[in-house]
């Protein structure tokens, strides 16, 4: 089984709790205008590695991200490539080591997607916006899909970390702040809430593909903004 | 043995019937597994005396040296009392008879004293000049009354470098703790003991040496009583309190510092014995938890006053002028117990306290089985001050027991049991270049090494190479043994560490220990002529003097074991190459991956290689990668570094880690728990040493424009600590190009 890998990061401290193994799958469904990994989405693209491979490439850090850590699959959209993922969490899940996945959520729960779920032991599930217009203009999709795999995982016992991008004047209103808020505390299972800062740190990977920048123009967002956020949504 | 200052200890075992104070500790210390939260701030009284010593150091700093005694050549027992202030000092002691006042040390060589002096506007006394040049033969002297001419064009071409002989070899940690528990005169008592040992039928010219040296040491314990007597106290007996067992334990390591100027004069494992007094103390209420802190909050403000004399060129090569007073904390116990105390966090808090200082140079000995709350403890304050060094208990543990501390940087060695000839280290990367070169400098065209058949094809074959590089490590290993072997005969007949020595056992470990600098560049430069093209270019006379790389190659400090594999061989081969070669007493031979800061002037003296690293760019520190090489994170060159053979490596293996506070975490909390985490898997790699610093690029640039606006900024470099704002604007370049990790 080969899978669509984009690149790797050795160790992340900030994608899941403890430090983390990195790995950034190739392809998306979302065209999100303020995307930090341009080149992710093409399908095509990145490179082709087997899961022995990459569970060897793995296996090589255990003793950084066990017990505490584990691995994060990014991208891209990791969802796109759940076969190749079922094959490599089962391999992780037998060394004891943690798995989780960084996603929007936006697919179908077809029955192989119900069984990676299952091998996943935590999502960082980004909720793109919960204002559907605003959803659409700034990924391109509705956020229905989304919203109802964050349910499905309530249901099904599963742990998440929530993630809102602030794109200041896009989805910083207060008042789908507080939707948010209010859906959020519908779920089950939210372990932590994070307000991601907007930051422009990937614009030149649109740049290098000859691609305009989508949010030209747009600021990116400081402390203020997310202390503003986390007020309005009543986080620590 | 029974004394009344021993009331309360646990007397069995054997620490009471001869010098065990491993058996001591074992038998009385208080594990500690707990959190911080019992550690106290400053008094006023540390307040006033810290002020006053900031103020001198200002003074000191403007000048370059506060003031020489220029006249009375230093002694364990040479200089009246001096004190800071008498009213505030809790522990008291100067090397000197005023603070930060520098000694000068003939013995080991009359000309480094007069440059050291000349530099900073002092001239050395008339009459002590005289001496030293007519009368009295130094260290320095007899070095080079037998080099060889081999050996000193090694010497001046930097192929050999930074050898100890113009200055103290250092690197040899008296058990300080004795004095404190025995007294001196017990320890005198021993060593008499020792003499009788060797009254023996045949008077060989070892038994004579040794005869000579043990009386040295009784002569060096007795100046020791009368140094302590000039305070006001009388240490031939037992220490009865915390105060005293610190001032009695500080007074026999000033001593060291009045009898030697070595390049590293380190203090030892002396924070857990000391537990054990502040815990009687405090269990008698005789001290407040205030009280113990401050004790040590003195002890190691002493401790970061000392100073020794040195040329302007020592200070370029060690940036500032270091004295890696390296105290070890922490670690396990053989017994599964922690030898974490109280006095452990105490000892690190003084960081707090004081401010973050480069000395002593604090280095925690690293277990995984260490209390949780320690680990996050050290961490945290590795996060807030850059001070903490990093070094692999669990796999020393396995050689040296658990009675072991680090002297300078990395070195291990068995307290009171094992000492070690220091031996600097040989440039391998010059070495590759005269390899191809057939012995000609790079730089310089001159024929340095006898004639060997140079490498005369266009394009560089790997196999070659290897083999001529092999043959060229052998002859570096040979004289780069003779020079060592000359060295220590000369340093033990001309500047013997006679106090030092005496608190040693009789019968000890030596180590010989090599050193190696340019690894990785060597490891690439291979890798390079391996999995690229490379090209040579030589100048008229047919010298190569530069390389053209085609192609790309897997690089040193990627976790790629293509030419990881690569650098662990060359450990292997020289080390193996340095064993066939006869050492002085008999010493082990030992290496250590350590360049300290003096990777900028090795890198300095070393031509282009073949990796594509310009002549003159500095190499990476240590076992480091060369700067910007490790593409793949963090985590990935601590795979790589952590492949490095400890076995073939014994002197240590330093690895100096930067990274920005952001990239650890977004919290303090995770922070702490995620720089753990990074520690656990490394020395679970089996990493040796870490040196641990967090801050931004930015913090370092300000400082370089703004040095008043960090007068304690410190970093850590291989193997130790130094001020930021000390250090050579070429040194700060260098700290600010080599790879700070913005991510893992």
């Amino acid at each position: 089984m080969k899978g669509r890998i984009h690149s790797f990061e050795s160790l992340g401290a900030v994608d899941g709790p403890g430090l983390r193994y990195v790995i950034f799958m190739q392809g998306c469904n979302l065209k999100c205008k303020y995307c930090q990994n341009r080149d992710t989405w093409d399908i095509h693209g990145g490179e082709e590695y087997d899961v022995e491979e990459v569970f060897e490439k793995i296996l090589r850090y255990k003793n950084y991200i066990t017990p505490n850590g584990g691995v994060t699959i990014s991208g891209g959209e990791p969802l796109l490539q759940s076969k190749f993922l079922i094959e490599l969490f089962k391999k992780l899940k037998k060394e004891n080591i943690s798995t989780c996945i960084d996603t929007s959520g936006n697919v179908a729960l077809t029955d192989e997607i119900k069984e990676l779920i299952d091998l996943t032991d935590l999502f960082l599930l980004d909720i793109k916006c919960i204002n559907d217009d605003i959803c659409k203009d700034l990924v391109g999709v509705s956020n229905k899909r989304e919203l109802e795999f964050a349910r499905y995982l309530s249901d099904n016992g599963k742990k998440m970390w929530i993630r809102q991008v602030l794109v200041p004047t896009i989805t910083d209103k207060e008042e789908d702040l507080n939707k948010l808020s209010e859906f959020i505390h519908t779920l089950n299972g939210v372990e932590k809430v994070e307000i991601l800062k907007y930051h422009d740190l990937g614009k030149f990977k649109w740049e290098n593909l000859k691609l305009k920048y989508p949010l030209d123009g747009y600021r990116t967002a400081n402390e203020e903004d997310v202390k503003r956020a986390k007020e309005i949504m009543g986080l620590k | 043995m029974d004394f009344k200052q021993w009331t309360g200890f646990d007397k069995s075992g054997e620490w009471t019937k001869e010098i065990d104070v491993r058996g001591f500790i074992q038998k009385n210390y208080t594990p500690y597994e707990g959190d911080d939260s019992f550690l106290e701030g400053t008094t006023e009284r540390t307040q006033k005396l810290w002020d006053k010593v900031l103020k001198l150091y200002e003074k000191e700093r403007k000048k370059g040296v506060l003031d020489v005694d220029t006249k009375t050549p230093s002694a364990v027992n040479a200089y009246d009392a001096g004190y800071i202030d008498k009213n505030l000092e809790q522990i008291v002691g100067l090397q000197t008879d005023a603070p930060l006042k520098r000694a000068i040390m003939p013995n080991g060589g009359i000309r480094i004293v007069e440059k050291s002096c000349e530099a900073y506007g002092y001239e050395v006394d008339k009459e002590t000049d005289y001496i030293y040049n007519n009368l009295r033969k130094t260290h320095n002297d007899g070095v080079f009354s037998v080099y060889t001419p081999d050996i000193r064009s090694a010497r001046s071409a930097h192929l050999l470098t930074g050898l100890p002989d113009g200055y103290g070899r250092g690197r040899i940690i008296g058990d300080y703790r004795r004095v404190a528990l025995y007294g001196v005169d017990v320890l005198i008592e021993e060593k008499k003991t020792e003499l009788e040992i060797l009254n023996v039928d045949e008077f060989t010219e070892k038994v004579i040496r040794e005869r000579e040296e043990i009386h040295d040491q009784i002569q060096a314990l007795e100046d020791l009583k009368k140094m302590a007597l000039r305070y006001g106290y009388d240490i031939s007996v037992p220490a009865q309190n915390a105060k005293e067992a610190i001032q009695w334990l500080y007074f026999a390591y000033l001593a060291a510092t009045k009898d030697q100027n070595g390049a590293a004069m380190s203090i030892g494992r002396t924070s857990t014995f000391l537990d054990i007094y502040i815990q009687r103390d405090l269990e008698n209420g005789a001290i407040t938890e205030k009280e113990a802190q401050e004790l040590m909050d003195h002890f190691v403000m002493k401790l970061r006053m000392i100073r020794f004399l040195r040329t302007p060129e020592y200070n370029e090569l060690f940036s500032g002028d270091p004295v890696w007073v390296t105290e070890s904390i922490g670690g396990m116990g053989i017994d599964g117990r922690t030898l974490v105390t109280k006095n452990s966090y105490r000892v690190l808090h003084t960081l707090v306290n004081l401010g973050p200082a480069p000395e002593p140079n604090l280095t925690v000995l690293w277990s995984k089985n260490l209390p949780e709350n320690f680990k996050k403890y050290t961490a945290k304050i590795s996060i807030k001050t850059s001070s903490i060094q990093y070094e692999n208990d669990d796999l020393m543990r396995i050689s040296l027991g658990d009675d072991y501390g680090i002297a300078c940087c990395v070195s291990p060695m068995r307290i009171g049991k094992q000492m070690q000839f220091f031996g600097a280290r040989a440039n391998l990367a010059k070495t590759l270049l005269y390899a191809i070169n057939g012995g000609r400098d790079e730089k310089s065209g001159k024929q340095v090494t006898p004639r060997y058949e140079p490498i005369t094809s266009e394009y560089l074959d790997y196999d070659e190479v290897v083999e001529k590089f092999d043959q060229m490590m052998e002859y570096v290993a040979k004289i780069y043994i003779k020079a060592l072997n000359a060295i220590h005969y000369m340093h033990d007949k001309y500047s013997y560490e006679a106090l030092e020595m005496a608190l040693h056992d009789k019968d000890i470990l030596r180590t010989m220990a090599c050193g190696i600098a340019g690894l990785s560049v060597v490891a690439d430069s291979l890798s390079a002529i391996k999995y690229a093209k490379v090209k040579v270019i030589r100048d008229e006379t047919g010298l190569a003097v530069d390389y053209s790389v085609e192609g790309d190659f897997p690089k040193f400090g990627n976790d790629d074991d293509r030419v990881d594999d690569l650098a662990v061989n060359i450990v292997k081969q020289f080390m193996r190459k340095l064993q066939k070669h006869i050492t002085y007493r008999d010493s082990k031979h030992t290496l250590s991956i350590l360049t300290i800061t003096s990777n900028v002037v090795y890198g300095k003296a070393t031509g282009n290689t073949p990796d594509g690293r310009r002549s003159g760019e500095p190499f990476g520190p240590g076992a480091n990668p060369l700067h910007g090489r490790d593409t793949n994170g963090a985590v990935a060159v601590m795979n790589s570094i952590a492949k490095l053979p400890y076995e073939y490596s014994e002197d240590g293996i330093s690895y100096t880690f930067s990274i920005t506070p952001s990239t650890l975490g977004d919290n303090g909390d995770t922070q702490v728990k995620n720089l753990v985490n990074l520690l656990d898997g490394y020395f679970k790699q089996t990493g040796h040493h870490i040196n641990v610093n967090v801050f931004d690029r930015a913090l370092l640039e300000d400082a370089m424009e703004h040095p008043e606006k960090y007068p304690q900024l410190t970093i850590r470099v291989s193997g130790y600590a130094v001020n930021f704002v000390k250090l050579t604007r070429e040194q700060q370049l260098d700290v600010i190009n080599r790879t700070i990790h913005e991510k893992f």
